[in-house]
């Protein structure tokens, strides 16, 4: 594997890595703050990116779509947050599971129902459809730099919003104890709402900024929920911080893993067996990855003290 | 025969009985409804019936399994699909060198969701509430992913069996009625395994544990050991039931171990009702006569399952047993 080659995984890596960010996000904020698992936040992911689709089909412009996509992703979720999930706060996590289980399936059948099963496809912004050139002499194309530029910039106004301002403060201090919050004079109901809709509308653009290179389909988000779950977990539930890192982390030992898997075992084992084996454990090693900082650290990475 | 046996396991049990019907009436009812099911579907479209009806109890085994560690046990295992997969491809794999001998497939599915289940138990049991279903659906993705890339295998496509297993080299469960009693003798075996361990001292440490672990440790109990041991237990059982289900299909796939799948699992015990064993039964068997059902209707029938479990989550906690006045959801 020649470096260039290595910083082009490393680039998909980072890529991946953000977009995973962009879900655990909202995905890590509503388990910290409101101890809820939601399932279905991968298919607020889903329904980012078939709003991006529908809005772009309608209005002909991928900027116009994503700026309707973002706003229709906020309300879904809150809708969502109404009918069904703010009845399931003070469940058990079962009984969460299972709920939001159901949201899943019903919504990966209405965009089919809408949409139709065959993929759908998102024409890609003229102004980023082009390619720069990479030390090396490969081309990248400008779109994946844009969401990596994207994916940093709303990494960087998280940081911020939680950080430095008030309402980060609630959420922060909602967080590491929801009564004491309520008994200080919040209304923490309109707060949870909040990080809800946020957190759905994250998820959302995360889903509407793949559309162009990924192909829209039923069922898309729930894979990547996985995903995002196995990044909060070995982030620590509850922090963004560890979420970031986490999901860089994550994004690029399964991008890189892939390929240089099997130019690793080829050291020990003989090349058919060696790219045999490394295709059977690339997909894995996320997983192992995740099991064996459980297995030292039961809370994750960076655990949030409570 | 059947009911006979069924009211001398719950007899056996010699526990106080909160209500007969729910704890001997129910479960008679069932197996004999079940034994004698074949005779009824005589009547009608036979081959249909009885591989539904079959379909029906190997999910009934995998579920009854599941309810032992999350009614009995209170562990949300949100990876169990895992084992139905390893029972599966223990058929898949074997018959496919030639190995068609059931004892021996069943004996190596049986061994390895054991062991699956007591290396990856070790450690997930390590963790808590959240943490563990997060941890036991990463030890399901790994499987499924392995079983993906098991290119020799089929990987994606997964691979057709050239035939039933054979038993002592014949083809005694070819046949849909005989296999259908082949996986009824399963079911009852598994059931009554179920009651005699929730009714044990073994069960009595293990409800304790999920009830308040810091006390069964100050009465000198660990209670690890005894959710370790449930676990793998219950692992064995979701493989015989993954066994099955190879039999049954004559074909393997990753498909059959996707974390869908192991939440369609735990659906099935809350539908029922958690921590009775034969409420697993009815949820397993409501839960697929429910979809056989609507997937008649219309094309888009989880637009309809979808809001309906949510609905059962909502209103109707200690599921099917909780409406017919059995025990609840917490005993």
């Amino acid at each position: 594997m020649t470096p260039t080659l290595l910083l082009v995984q490393v680039l998909n890596g980072l890529q991946f890595g953000l977009i995973l960010f962009l879900i655990a996000a909202g995905l890590t904020l509503v388990f910290g703050v409101m101890d809820f698992i939601n399932l279905a936040h991968g298919v607020q992911y889903m329904v980012g990116a078939y709003l991006a689709a529908a809005f772009a089909a309608w209005t002909g412009s991928f900027w116009l779509a994503l700026g309707l996509a973002l706003p229709t992703a906020l309300v879904v979720g809150l809708l969502l947050e109404i009918l069904v999930f703010r009845h399931l706060y003070d469940r058990d996590h079962l009984d969460q599971v299972l709920a939001t289980f159901g949201v899943i399936l019903f919504l990966n059948q209405g965009v089919k129902f809408l949409w139709g099963a065959a993929p759908l496809n998102v024409p890609m912004p003229d102004l980023l459809s082009g390619s720069i050139p990479l030390p090396g002499g490969l081309l990248y194309p400008t779109y994946r730099i844009a969401i990596i530029a994207a994916g940093l910039g709303v990494a960087g106004l998280l940081y911020v919003l939680v950080h430095h301002t008030r309402i980060g403060m609630l959420v922060r201090a909602g967080a590491s104890n929801a009564p004491m919050v309520s008994a200080l004079g919040v209304d923490i109901r309109r707060l949870f709402m909040g990080v809800f809709g946020f957190g759905a509308m994250l998820a959302g653009f995360a889903g509407a900024m793949v559309a162009p290179i990924l192909s829209v389909e039923p069922g898309m988000g729930d894979n990547i929920l996985i995903l995002a779950f196995v990044v909060i977990v070995i982030g620590g539930i509850g922090s963004i911080r560890g979420a970031f890192l986490a999901a860089l982390l994550i994004g690029l030992v399964d991008t890189v893993g892939r390929t240089l898997a099997p130019t690793l075992l080829r050291l020990f084992l003989d090349p058919s067996v060696a790219s045999q084996t490394g295709r059977a454990v690339a997909p894995m090693l996320i997983y192992i990855l995740m099991a064996a900082v459980l297995f030292f650290r039961p809370s994750g990475l960076f655990p949030v003290r409570r | 025969m059947s009911g006979g046996a069924d009211f001398a396991a719950a007899a056996a049990a010699g526990r106080p009985v909160p209500s007969r019907l729910g704890r001997l009436g129910v479960p008679a009812l069932l197996f004999t409804l079940l034994a004698l099911a074949p005779l009824l579907a005589m009547a009608g479209a036979e081959g249909y019936l009885l591989s539904l009806l079959s379909r029906v109890m190997i999910f009934a085994i995998a579920a009854i399994a599941l309810d032992l560690i999350l009614g009995y046990g209170g562990l949300v295992s949100f990876g169990h699909a895992a084992f139905l997969g390893i029972g599966a491809y223990a058929v898949g794999i074997l018959s496919s060198h030639g190995i068609e001998d059931a004892f021996v497939q069943l004996a190596v599915a049986l061994g390895a969701s054991g062991l699956f289940a007591l290396a990856t138990g070790a450690i997930s049991l390590r963790t808590k509430g959240v943490y563990f279903i997060m941890i036991t659906l990463a030890f399901g993705q790994m499987l499924f992913f392995l079983a993906t890339s098991l290119a020799s295998y089929g990987g994606d496509d997964g691979l057709t069996l050239a035939s039933k297993s054979l038993i002592f080299g014949r083809k005694l469960i070819e046949g849909d009625r005989a296999f259908y009693y082949a996986v009824f003798a399963c079911l009852l075996v598994t059931y009554i395994l179920g009651r005699s361990i929730v009714a044990s001292r073994f069960g009595r440490v293990l409800r304790g544990s999920r009830d308040n672990p810091v006390r069964m440790e100050a009465i000198g109990f660990h209670p690890f050991r005894y959710q370790l041991a449930a676990y793998g237990i219950s692992g064995m059982l979701t493989g015989l039931a993954g066994f099955l289900l190879a039999n049954q299909a004559e074909f393997v796939s990753p498909a059959y171990m996707t974390w869908q799948r192991s939440g369609e699992l735990i659906f099935m015990v809350i539908l029922g009702g958690l921590g009775s064993l034969h409420g697993a039964l009815l949820g397993a068997a409501a839960f697929l006569l429910l979809e056989e059902y609507l997937a008649g209707v219309t094309e888009h029938w989880k637009m309809i399952f979808g809001p309906l479990l949510i609905v059962v989550v909502l209103f109707a906690r200690g599921g099917i047993m909780g409406i017919l006045g059995g025990r609840g959801r917490r005993d």
